[in-house]
């Protein structure tokens, strides 16, 4: 029982940065109908300031905004200059797009800062552990169960009550008529791609907080997860990607915990055969998108 | 010589091989209900798109209040006093009915007009107060119409475009439908509506061009035309 109980706040921290990257490829899918396969790369960027900033001796508590900013800052340049160009093209040619941004900055950091692994500065209470009746919790995973119902709920809160806010999610439903309105298509995409690349600084953070290392590569395998996770929830649909990111962390954290250890060698086909499984069930996956189409501009 | 509030000229909209619209030219006075008609893909709605920015024009020009508003992009025009409520009614479904007419708002700065323009559409369409908070998906057809019409209202336009407001609508919401047009003009709305319903569309405007293959085939006086009894049969395609 203590395990199970154990195991199940690994899986809600590791489901909770699946849920934030997902949720960052969601945002920017439902409103331009681009999966954004650079994601990735926005939180190495991230990882990287935390790096230097640990290397400048700059303190984690001004490193983590700076982190954020620089994400930010990345996803909307990289709206800027490299998708306004495809905006209009089809949804192969943007995908294309992005896995050449992915490829571009990956080069750029093994040339410029290094191909190797560096490792990240991290605060000593980080590492700690707290004990809660009776069950031994990283500090860790609890700032990462936090940080994620909070950006959730900043988000929820934003969506739901923010002028622009409904906007984007009027633009995610038809974005023409949106722009009838008066809506801006430009502020709208660079909006959805600042949450996302918030998004993505944040997942960054927790992702390098758990491993206190980061390398040029760092983003591929998590986008990879959150691509499954958003596809898992409904391609498009923000509540689906929160959905699919948890269950893909209960999956792979259960998996890796209580699967015989003959087994654990099947583990990743095991996980991947469960998704194909709900989505065989559910072929829209767990909570889809009103608008599958994603309305071109 | 006052100049047209809406003046087109030579508007040509293709989609690659297919010539949509084919150089038509009209003008809307201020004040005046114009109908465009024709049958089915005529180029109506691509002609109203094309004003909206919607679709690209391929040539031509348009302009509005004096301003040439050629290919403007369509996030543009509700500041200029135009707003086109689209084919289909396209409501946002998964937001309430208080949040569609918000965006209909939404760059309107001056909160006392933001005011009154809600005060108009609650005022014309009182079942919009009563289901505000209500998912816009789950209303009827012709609420979803009043809804559409209402969101192109927040921003209080001087000319309003409309792309078939009676489509799908039982005969009594229609009626209400083209009512409204009416009502909307003598509150100092210019109005432009597409309408397969010849009749009565031609009962509520001053004066209509008929489309057919993308030019203008014949137009003048609605009265007129309405009397002229071979307009169906020759430019509708019959029924
Ligand atoms: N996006 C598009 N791509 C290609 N062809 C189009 C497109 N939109 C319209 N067309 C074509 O352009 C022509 C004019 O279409 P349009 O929608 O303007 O007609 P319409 O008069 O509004 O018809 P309806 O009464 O059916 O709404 C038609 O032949 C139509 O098939
Ligand atoms: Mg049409």
């Amino acid at each position: 029982m203590e395990l199970f109980l154990q195991q199940t706040v690994n899986a809600f921290a590791l489901g909770g940065t699946y849920a934030l990257l997902a949720l960052g490829l969601a945002v920017v899918f439902s409103i331009m109908g681009l999966i954004n396969f650079a994601h990735g790369e926005l939180m190495t960027i991230a990882g990287y300031v935390l790096m230097y900033c640990g290397l400048a001796g700059i303190s984690f508590v001004f490193a983590v905004p700076l982190a954020l900013l620089a994400s930010t800052f990345a996803a909307v340049l990289m709206e800027r200059v490299a998708f306004r160009p495809v905006r209009n093209s089809s949804g192969a040619t943007m995908l294309v797009t992005s896995f050449a941004v992915a490829m571009i900055l990956q080069v750029i950091f093994q040339n410029f800062i290094s191909v190797r692994s560096q490792p990240v500065l991290l605060p000593e209470a980080l590492s700690g552990s707290i004990t809660i009746g009776g069950l031994v919790i990283g500090v860790n995973k609890l700032v990462a169960i936090i940080s994620t119902v909070i950006m959730l709920i900043f988000l929820d809160r934003f969506l739901s009550k923010q002028k622009y806010g409904i906007a984007m999610r009027a633009a995610a439903e038809d974005f023409a008529v949106a722009r009838l309105m008066g809506i801006r298509a430009n502020t709208v995409i660079a909006g959805a791609f600042a949450i996302s690349g918030l998004l993505a600084g944040v997942a960054a953070i927790l992702w390098v907080s758990q491993r206190a290392s980061v390398d040029p590569l760092m983003g591929f395998t998590p986008v990879l997860k959150a691509f499954i996770a958003a596809i898992l929830g409904g391609l498009g649909s923000l509540r689906g990607a929160v959905a699919g990111g948890f269950l893909l962390g209960f999956i792979e954290i259960y998996l890796a915990a209580f699967l015989p250890p003959a087994l654990q060698e099947f583990r990743d086909p095991i996980g991947l055969g469960l998704v194909v499984l709900v989505l065989l069930m559910r072929p829209n996956g767990l909570l889809p998108a009103a608008s599958l189409k994603a309305e071109k501009v | 010589m006052v100049q047209p509030l809406l003046e087109v000229r030579s508007l040509d909209v293709r989609y690659g091989a297919v010539q949509a619209v084919d150089g038509i030219n009209f003008e809307v006075e201020q004040g005046e209900i114009i109908a465009l008609l024709g049958a089915n893909g005529a180029g109506k709605s691509s002609t109203l798109n094309a004003i909206a920015g919607l679709v690209p024009t391929f040539g031509g020009e348009v302009q509005f209040d004096g301003q040439n508003i050629t290919n403007l992009r369509p996030e543009m025009l509700p500041g200029l006093g135009m707003t086109l409520s689209p084919e289909g009614r396209r409501v946002f479904g998964t937001l309430s009915v208080a949040e569609n007419l918000q965006m209909g708002a939404f760059g309107m700065k001056d909160p006392q007009e933001i005011a009154a323009a809600w005060d108009r559409v609650y005022t014309l369409f009182p079942i919009l107060a009563e289901r505000r908070d209500q998912f816009a998906g789950t209303l009827s057809g012709g609420q979803q119409q009043m809804l559409a019409v209402g969101r192109a209202l927040m921003s209080n336009p001087k000319m309003l475009l409309l792309d078939e407001p009676s489509l799908g609508l039982a005969p009594k919401i229609i009626e209400q439908i083209f009512e409204l047009i009416t009502t909307l003009n003598q509150q100092g709305v210019t109005i432009l509506v597409v309408e397969q319903n010849v009749s009565m569309a031609l009962e509520v405007a001053n004066r209509a061009y008929v489309l057919a293959n993308g030019q203008i085939a014949t137009s003048g006086d609605a009265k007129e035309l309405a009397a002229s009894n071979n307009l169906q049969n020759a430019y509708l395609g019959g029924a």
